[in-house]
């Protein structure tokens, strides 16, 4: 039983404009202690699905659906649809956030020493002291230099990358099971970038957590995680171990994810290339690939065969693509294999 | 804490040196005004050049506009005599001159005016600031629930309605249509000759004055519970699994507390330099009062007087105000 599993999950915003989209069904598994990346662009629903089962999204206006199972120690518990008083038990302990960016995601009028007491006092009924005492042990372990005098101190005094330190100490207060970071290194300095990224690596092996890493970065990605789901257009395009998705990634859109970012291991000739065009409109979303406009290998499908969205399906054993272009050779190489269902499907990851 | 009384002196002295520039505005313009100030004391069908020139001499016009701004400032400071022998009159410090139409020290007109005044803006604000606050919370927690279009109804008659057409319903209603009515339809007593009638006296002045300001502090704290509802640290607190009373409570409405604050001190100075129309329609000799009739009568010293003291409240509120953010806002202390 995975630690947490996605099945189906669906974000729609009512908009003047119209119904968005955001999520359009996704499912993946998480288990203990692994890493999981979400990667895409901006509107892709990376941030958005997690946002949603946590119970963070405005709650008019959007309509959540499918299924999102957390395990506990009394067995697995449906968060979709939890009436919000025990969602949020479940926020801050089971499952931690940290954010973008540091600064506007402390309190700008509270010391962080009272922010980090806060939240452990809200999930523990036990003395200030006690709180006080595992939020100074937390600043150490997070490497923040004289936890006792900085506790007294404002988010406005710390540097963004100790300012995401506290962060991740105040994400570990109740010892989660899960950490979701969304884009925790995006607003840093690339050193800084460096030392959080290890620090969230070494938190997660001494906490035994599980980490949702959501990144549009493919370099943070490669350093950090397990696994990558890769979004584009509100769903799951595709999913591998991440050396099996560096080394043969095979949907364009990854492929073209991999291009545009700089590798040591391609030579200097190499140019960059970007993906041409615009991220689809997720209002008027239809029944076809949603890549298709930008999609470069699209001439090597017979006409209209992109009319019809793909389906994720799994080409080898761990690495699931939604394209058609696979969708081909897949039935080509594995004939034998029966049609996978969405319930098989989680079972392989 | 060294930093903090550094900040409140140098905030200090700031101010002195604008309330310098402010008096000396002040006097430029009216010394500009296209009236002799010696003429005016004279009345309205005086054409005596014995008295006018006589009257220039005694009030210190026929000195040169420099000198006769020093001698004002030294009067500010040290009293100020004006005229000579039987007619010498003593104005003591803060002496801000003499009305030769009120025969009174313009000083001695506007710390009468004063306490009437304080007494409205007090009552005003704290009647205010319940209401106002109170329904804002309430219309940004039940946002698009009965609630909120009940406040919105309130904000919306609040702030259409003015001042006199509320204050003389309410004397209409309250006062002269109601046989026991313990309000008295106008006038002001003083709390220390008797503290219940004071209360009387200044109770619908206050429900009148604060409709107005509570329409418009609903809709503001409203927007603004709204506003940093959509803030990263509000996110962050629901993160944590902090209940919504707590966020609201405790995270939104302390990072509301320095825009509230600042509306409210700005409001309050603004209501000391005189409520007119509300002094007006409930008769009520404060601030407003006096320096209408000093506007009507081109009462020159107390138009200058009425002038610089309501620019020196304003002044010296945002000089409170900045010290008071030092201790609401951790990032001000530096």
């Amino acid at each position: 039983m995975p630690l947490l599993s996605v099945r189906d999950l669906r974000v729609e915003f009512a908009t003047p404009d119209g119904v968005v989209k955001a999520v359009g069904g996704v499912s993946f598994d998480l288990k203990a202690g692994e890493t999981l990346a979400l990667v895409g662009e901006s509107g892709s629903g990376k941030s958005v699905s997690n946002l949603a089962y946590m119970g963070l999204l405005p709650k008019s206006k959007t309509t959540i659906t499918g299924s999102v199972l957390l395990e506990t120690e009394s067995g697995p518990v449906e968060l979709i649809g939890m009436a919000n008083d025990d969602l949020r038990k479940i926020r801050g302990k089971d499952i931690a956030m940290i954010f973008q960016d540091p600064m506007s995601a402390l309190h700008p009028y509270f010391s962080i020493g009272d922010q980090l007491i806060e939240a452990h006092q809200v999930h523990n009924e036990v003395s200030k002291d006690d709180s006080r005492e595992r939020a100074i042990e937390l600043l150490t372990l997070v490497g923040v230099a004289n936890p006792d005098e900085r506790m007294k101190a404002y988010p406005h005094q710390f540097s963004g990358g100790m300012r995401q330190r506290v962060m991740i100490a105040m994400a570990l207060m109740n010892n989660p099971k899960v950490l979701i970071a969304d884009e925790p290194t995006t607003a840093l300095d690339v050193t800084v970038q460096a030392q959080i990224l290890k620090l969230l690596r070494d938190i997660q092996k001494q906490f035994k957590m599980a980490v949702i890493l959501i990144t549009h970065d493919l370099g943070v990605v490669a350093g950090a995680a397990d696994r990558v789901n890769v979004m584009y257009g509100g769903r799951l395009v595709e999913s591998a171990e991440v050396n099996e998705l560096y080394e043969n990634p095979m949907m364009p859109y990854t492929v073209g994810l991999l291009d545009s970012i700089p590798r040591m291991d391609q030579g200097h000739g190499k140019r960059l290339r970007a993906i041409p065009g615009q991220p689809p409109s997720l209002i008027k979303l239809g029944e076809g690939c949603a890549f298709a406009a930008r999609c470069d290998r699209k001439s090597e499908l017979p006409n209209g065969t992109c009319d019809k969205s793909p389906d994720l399906k799994p080409v080898k054993a761990g690495h699931l693509v939604r394209c058609h272009l696979y969708e081909i050779k897949a039935k080509a190489t594995t004939k034998a294999k029966s049609p996978v269902s969405k319930k098989s499907e989680g079972k392989k990851k | 804490m060294n930093g903090l009384l550094a900040y409140i002196s140098r905030r200090l002295g700031v101010t002195v040196l604008i309330l310098l520039a402010v008096s000396f505005t002040v006097f430029v313009i009216f010394a500009l005004l296209p009236y002799d100030p010696a003429t005016l004391t004279c009345g309205k069908n005086c054409n005596d050049p014995g008295i006018i020139e006589a009257n220039r001499h005694r009030l210190g016009y026929d000195k040169p506009f420099f000198e006769q701004y020093w001698v004002f400032l030294v009067g500010l400071f040290a009293g100020r005599t004006f005229g000579e022998g039987a007619a010498e009159v003593f104005c003591a410090a803060p002496s801000f001159g003499y009305s030769v139409q009120l025969h009174s020290c313009v000083t001695d007109l506007m710390f009468d005016a004063l306490p009437v005044t304080l007494s409205l803006a007090i009552g005003a604000l704290i009647l205010w600031l319940i209401v106002g606050v109170g329904l804002g919370i309430v219309a940004a927690r039940f946002r698009g629930k009965i609630w909120d279009t009940l406040s919105t109804a309130f904000v919306l008659i609040g702030t259409s309605l003015p001042t006199f057409l509320t204050g003389l319903m309410l004397i209409v209603f309250l006062v002269i249509k109601l046989d026991w009515s313990p309000f008295p339809a106008g006038g002001y007593t003083a709390p220390d000759e008797d503290i219940v009638g004071w209360f009387l006296s200044m109770f619908l002045p206050w429900v009148t004055l604060a409709f107005a300001y509570a329409a418009i502090y609903t809709r503001f704290v409203r927007s603004q519970i709204l506003e940093i509802s959509t803030e990263d640290f509000i996110r962050t607190a629901r993160a944590k699994g902090l209940s919504d009373r707590v966020i609201l409570g405790k995270h939104t409405m302390r990072a509301a507390l320095a825009p509230i604050v600042t509306m409210a001190g700005l409001d309050f100075a603004g209501l000391l330099g005189g409520a007119i129309l509300t002094e007006a329609v409930f008769n009520l000799p404060g601030m407003g009062r006096l320096s209408l009739g000093a506007v009507v009568d081109i009462d020159l010293p107390l138009i200058v007087g009425t002038t610089i003291l309501a620019a020196a409240i304003v002044v010296i509120m945002n000089m409170i105000l900045d010290i008071v953010y030092a201790f609401i806002d951790p990032r001000v202390r530096v």
